[in-house]
């Protein structure tokens, strides 16, 4: 991409993995997770790893350092690093090598930097243990790594303790910690995969701006395409421990060859049909709630409105009360003032309190399928339960119900009924979530980022069930995510949430059209876009209108 | 949008390995013992060859259990009165050593069994419903456990053996109760990991009561520690018990008993024979062969490997 | 620094609660005697008349409340009472013998505890070799033996084949040091030969826990050799679990003397409190069951106390 490779040179050859492959153990057998591959990597060039999750894209990340996991081992293949044979050196070789000439960057700074040592400690001794430089020059070094990515009181913010620093910070610092020894390559393993979208587009800056300065090489490990594209040169598709497709990163953004490549980059095209929303009353009424835990406050006064058949999107980061919302209206959470009002009659603000057709209508399909079905149930039983419990469905009615139910999330009863969720598969389950919800015959069903745990096609086939099924049922939804496309996509109305209140609420068209509130604006335009050059423009904007400023901060 | 191109992509982008048969549990089961290593083997023959003892221990006899047969401290292999012989002589009584040992594994065995079993049903059963009520429920059973475990188990039974006189059944309920606390421990902490979960919390919004969610949410997910956690505190139990009758404090006489056995016959250690040795020999062979069954189904139940 | 003394005043309340709490349990329990202290001292010679006599002696005549403060109040002067079986005053009985019982506890500890932690920590370093594997079988079968298995093994090869060690531990307050040392060395071995495999598992167990954290991986990455790696980035971690775990074994050996005490015929604590029972002197037994108690209670607390001020989250709080 030329406005990456824009004032640095792409030299010569860096680092070449021929045929590699990596085993994994489980149960005393070795299995195999990469299944040869072949990375080329030149100086200042930065290659794109993506993949889904278990694509392996980790474990080929780690091996360029000639690393592998306990429980892993390189198996097969060569490991050339700058003329040095990495499968064939020595493991003091090797040491010698990492931190110094390859760095790496962790997806969890919280829990990779040690809470016993301060942030500038834990940076000097790299240079120190390595002979590179003074414990002196180490930390003038660090203070201005850290003035140039942006932390804020560079001087001082190295004499902190982890556990004292933000996320973002942290990560940050730990790009500042990479860089100590200039090396010639980092591996950044998904460094903005645990932050917010606003977070994690300073994180995305810096680490740009810095590989720019240095002409560092780097391999980009993530899931997201569209951070991807706005960071890599190159970009390697993997799955399943394999290459699918390999390109420049314009080539493939705009022109991928592959199937699989393909349906990965039509992800984001399902766009729901907009259904008028009708004139009565609304099913459901959040009116003036406020709810907190114990002494802390979470919702501030919050009032909306869910209508029949209509589907309301509530948006906001982690910590902005979206999903304390979706308790109150369980009744998981009490509120302190305010109520809830189905079809006009107030329900009690305590699950326990509530009759079973109250608790009936309004079900729940949560974030992790994994977890929200028991794993020691077979699925008729899942989806049978409440049928047996609310609608006292026994026998042959009752196995037919669960296979019509079965039919209806699109898969094959005779196949899956006698299952075990531990026999499914992410997408799977979370239909079978989907079915249990529906057993009850609800008319509102509240979607708690249903789709975030799941790879991108999984996904997409999750909401296009669920829009089908609204379409069908007549149902209400309430679907809590923190990403702004599947809010796009499905909800007909959007509420904004920040810090416990609600900053901006209206139709899905209006609210993705300026003008915005300042947070809405902030929240959509970070969110990362598949076109290569869309954070590059974005930060043009940014910077002459000074939005950035307070982001940072933050 | 079309449901076959729906489904298709769902295939492909959601393959899930075909389901493996459910029927063959048992044979799963041998499978995984021929698997299993030396140690946990070993412990399993050990296990079965008590159970065996214990349960044909009257047949296996040569005397009755509390029969004078001969002279005090006979030695190994001598012929008694009745031309049959003491194969590991008698005992500071006059009694045979081997027919009480024999029985001493029926009345050891079954006693430590017993008293852990009653333990699990009391310390399984709060400890599960400490968790799922939460609440004061919780904290006033937390809080109780609490205390009694600040005071050392042993200290505490000699402390009601005193007072309610050592007999069985109060040995039994003293132990039972002093050990429940570590079970409630057990059970509170693994279930709170299952309450937390999202499919508890589905089961509570449907409506259901106390009894679904704890014996068909909560209990079968943490059946696997619990299974693990009674091979310990049968090992626990057993040595307690073994300890007290030595002290002269557990099982009393004329009940065969090792602990009490090589408190009685202890003296001739000190001529260099090793006949009291036996019964704390059996004592020993069986919480090892326990330990290492325990220590392989934490390795294959939970990946536990390196939990204490 | 204004969290972590909270914490640890917090923590201290705690602990003095449960010592509250223990005393009233250990008072109560003789409560629920069938009948009371005096029929049960004078058994079949009791008459109306004399347990009247007796109760009014002792008290018992009292409310529970008054009796539960008096005792309590004697105890924190150091007056436990006097013994039922010999009428001899229980603190006189007790002075001797705890400080015995402390002195062996203090020699199984002084061999365990070095050896526990340097086994323990190998076995997590040389992980899944031949030696982890056969230090747990090893460790696994010690656990399960019981005391006095071990206590006649012992006396068997190492005072009665060989007479290297005497296998009765008889000592008095005129003993002199080195001598005291010699004959408490085959209890104080029977201690620590059960001792150390507790230790070393935790300390095993605790050890890997905290090699696999991110930070160490990280601390790879970063090319920093293995020494440095467990003593910068291992140890200042380790603390904590480790001395939890030292300090959890010291309670455990001060509570498991009781057996081995018996064995030897050591004249420790455990011993009076076993001879005690057998006798039913309950004012006797009390008195230890609280002094082993507290032992217990406050060695917990140090553990707890320990970790609190070696975390570095409650050191430099935000």
């Amino acid at each position: 991409m030329t406005s990456k490779a824009s004032g640095k040179k792409i030299g010569e050859l860096l680092l070449e993995m021929r045929d590699l492959r990596i085993d994994g153990q489980s149960d005393e057998e070795w299995h195999p997770i990469i299944k040869g591959i072949d990375v080329v990597l030149h100086r200042g060039e930065v290659l794109g790893l993506i993949g889904e999750s278990g694509a392996g894209k980790s474990t080929a990340g780690l091996a360029a350092m000639g690393f592998a996991r306990p429980g892993c081992r390189i198996s097969g293949g060569s490991i050339v690093f700058d003329g040095i044979d990495l499968v064939a050196a020595s493991e003091e070789e090797r040491r010698k090598l990492r931190g110094v000439r390859i760095a790496y960057v962790a997806q969890s700074a919280a829990a990779s930097f040690n809470p016993a040592h301060r942030l500038i400690d834990q940076f000097a001794e790299l240079p120190v243990q390595h002979g590179k430089s003074s414990r002196g020059e180490a930390e003038a070094d660090a203070k201005d790594l850290y003035r140039r990515l942006l932390l804020p009181d560079p001087d001082n913010i190295g004499y902190r303790y982890p556990h004292q620093v933000s996320g973002g910070q942290l990560q940050r610092a730990m790009t500042a910690m990479a860089l100590a020894c200039r090396p010639d390559l980092i591996i950044f393993d998904e460094p903005t995969t645990a932050l917010d979208v606003t977070t994690q587009i300073e994180v995305l800056v810096t680490i740009r701006d810095i590989v720019d300065q240095f002409n560092t090489a780097a391999i980009y490990i993530t899931h997201d395409l569209a951070v991807v594209a706005q960071m890599a040169d190159r970009i390697m598709v993997l799955r399943y421990g394999e290459l699918v497709e390999e390109n420049v990163t314009h080539a493939m953004m705009s022109d991928p060859q592959e199937d699989y490549t393909k349906t990965l980059w039509a992800v984001r095209s399902f766009q729901k049909q907009h259904a008028a929303k009708p004139e009565v009353s609304p099913l459901i009424k959040v009116d003036h709630v406020t709810a907190g835990y114990g002494p802390v406050m979470v919702l501030d006064d919050i009032s909306f409105e869910i209508h029949h058949g209509q589907t309301v999107g509530v948006v906001g980061e982690s910590g902005s009360g979206k999903s304390t919302a979706a308790r109150v209206i369980t009744g998981l959470l009490p509120p302190r003032q305010g109520q809830v009002l189905v079809n006009g009659q107030p329900l009690p603000g305590d699950y326990r309190k509530r009759s079973k057709s109250q608790l009936r209508h309004a079900q729940m399909i949560y974030q992790m399928a994994d977890t929200a079905v028991n794993p020691r149930h077979r699925i008729r039983d899942i989806i049978g339960r409440p049928l047996a419990f609310y609608l006292d469905m026994k026998g042959d009615k009752l196995e037919n119900r669960i296979r019509e139910l079965l039919n209806l999330i699109e898969l094959e009863p005779d196949q899956f009924i006698d299952r075990f969720p531990g026999e499914l598969s992410g997408g799977q389950k979370q239909r079978i979530c989907i079915a249990r919800a529906l057993a009850a015959e609800p008319e509102f069903i509240i979607c708690d980022e249903v789709t975030s745990a799941l790879d991108q096609i999984v996904a997409e086939g999750i909401l296009k069930l669920l829009d089908r099924l609204q379409r069908e049922l007549e149902l209400s939804y309430m679907f809590i995510t923190h990403d702004l496309a599947t809010i796009r996509a499905i909800a007909d109305d959007v509420i904004v949430m920040l810090e416990g209140r609600i900053v901006e609420q209206g139709p899905t068209k209006e609210m993705f059209t300026p003008p915005h509130h300042e947070y809405t604006d902030l929240l959509l335009s970070s969110v990362p876009e598949m076109d290569p050059t869309w954070l590059d423009r974005l930060m043009e904007t940014r910077r002459t209108e000074g939005v950035m400023a307070s982001a940072s901060t933050s | 949008m079309s449901d076959s191109s729906d489904s298709g992509i769902t295939q492909t982008a959601d393959a899930v390995p075909p389901p493996p048969p459910r029927q063959r549990r048992w044979s799963d089961a041998w499978r995984e013992m021929k698997k299993a290593p030396m140690s946990a083997k070993f412990g399993l023959i050990v296990i079965f060859g008590y159970v065996f003892v214990a349960l044909f221990a009257p047949v296996l006899t040569p005397f009755g259990e509390s029969e004078i047969v001969g002279a005090e401290f006979e030695p190994w292999g001598t012929v008694g009165e009745q031309g049959k012989t003491f194969i590991l002589g008698t005992d500071n009584l006059g009694r045979d050593m081997l027919t009480r040992l024999l029985f001493g594994a029926r009345n050891t065995i079954g006693i430590a069994f017993v008293t852990t079993c009653l333990a699990f049903l009391i310390g399984g059963v709060s400890g599960i419903l400490a968790a799922a009520l939460g609440g004061w429920v919780d904290q006033a059973l937390s809080r109780l456990v609490d205390i009694l475990m600040a005071i050392p188990a042993l200290i505490f039974s000699l402390l009601l053996l005193t007072i309610f006189g050592t007999s069985i059944p109060v040995l039994i309920v003293i132990i039972a109760v002093l050990d429940s606390t570590r079970v409630f421990r057990l059970a509170r902490a693994v279930s709170l990991n299952v309450v937390v979960m999202d499919f508890v919390e589905a089961a509570r919004l449907r409506g259901e009561g106390i009894g679904w969610i704890t014996l068909r949410e909560v209990l079968p997910n943490i059946r696997p520690p619990l299974v693990a956690e009674f091979g310990l505190r049968f090992c626990f139990v057993f040595l307690t018990i073994a300890a007290l009758s030595f002290l002269g404090l557990g099982i009393q006489p004329p009940t065969a008993d090792w602990g009490s056995m090589v408190r009685d016959n202890a003296t001739l250690i000190t001529y260099g024979d090793v006949t009291p040795l036996l019964p704390a020999a059996a004592i020993a062979l069986l919480t090892v062969g326990v330990n290492f069954v325990v220590d392989w189904f934490l390795h294959k139940t939970s990946g536990l490997r390196d939990d204490q | 620094m204004f969290a972590l003394v909270r914490v640890v005043a917090q923590r201290l309340g705690l602990g003095v609660l449960v010592l509250f709490a223990v005393s009233l349990i250990i008072f109560l329990g003789v409560e629920l005697l069938p009948g009371d202290l005096c029929e049960e001292i004078q058994g079949q010679a009791a008459t109306p008349e004399t347990v009247a006599a007796c109760r009014k002696e002792l008290g018992l005549d009292k409310p529970a409340v008054t009796r539960y403060l008096g005792w309590l109040g004697d105890i924190s002067k150091g007056d436990f009472g006097r013994s039922l079986a010999n009428q001899r005053e229980i603190s006189e009985l007790i002075g001797v013998r705890l400080s015995n019982t402390l002195f062996l506890a203090l020699v199984a500890a002084a061999i365990s505890v070095p050896l526990a932690l340097v086994l323990g920590i190998l076995a997590a370093l040389y992980r899944n070799t031949w030696y982890d594997r056969a230090v747990n079988v090893v460790t696994l079968s010690s656990i399960s033996f019981p005391e006095f298995f071990v206590a006649y093994i012992l006396i068997l090869f190492l005072a009665v084949k060989a007479s290297v060690f005497p296998s009765l531990s008889n000592v008095s307050p005129d003993t002199e040091f080195w001598e005291r040392v010699y004959r408490v060395m085959l209890p104080a071995i029977t201690l620590t030969l059960v001792v150390v495999a507790h230790m070393m598992r935790m300390t095993r167990a605790s050890i890997i826990n905290l090699l696999a954290s991110p930070y160490i991986e990280m601390a790879n990455l970063k090319g920093m050799t293995r020494s440095h790696i467990i003593v910068h980035h291992a140890l200042p971690n380790a603390w904590a679990p480790i001395v939890n775990v030292i300090v959890i074994n010291l309670a455990y050996l001060i509570v498991g003397v009781v057996v081995v005490e018996v064995v030897f015929i050591y004249p420790g604590l455990g011993q009076l409190i076993v001879d005690s029972v057998q006798k039913r002197d309950i004012p006797v037994v009390q008195a230890c069951s609280l002094i082993f108690a507290a032992t217990y209670v406050i060695l917990n607390l140090t553990a707890d106390i320990l970790s609190i001020v070696t975390n570095p989250r409650l050191l430099h709080p935000r």
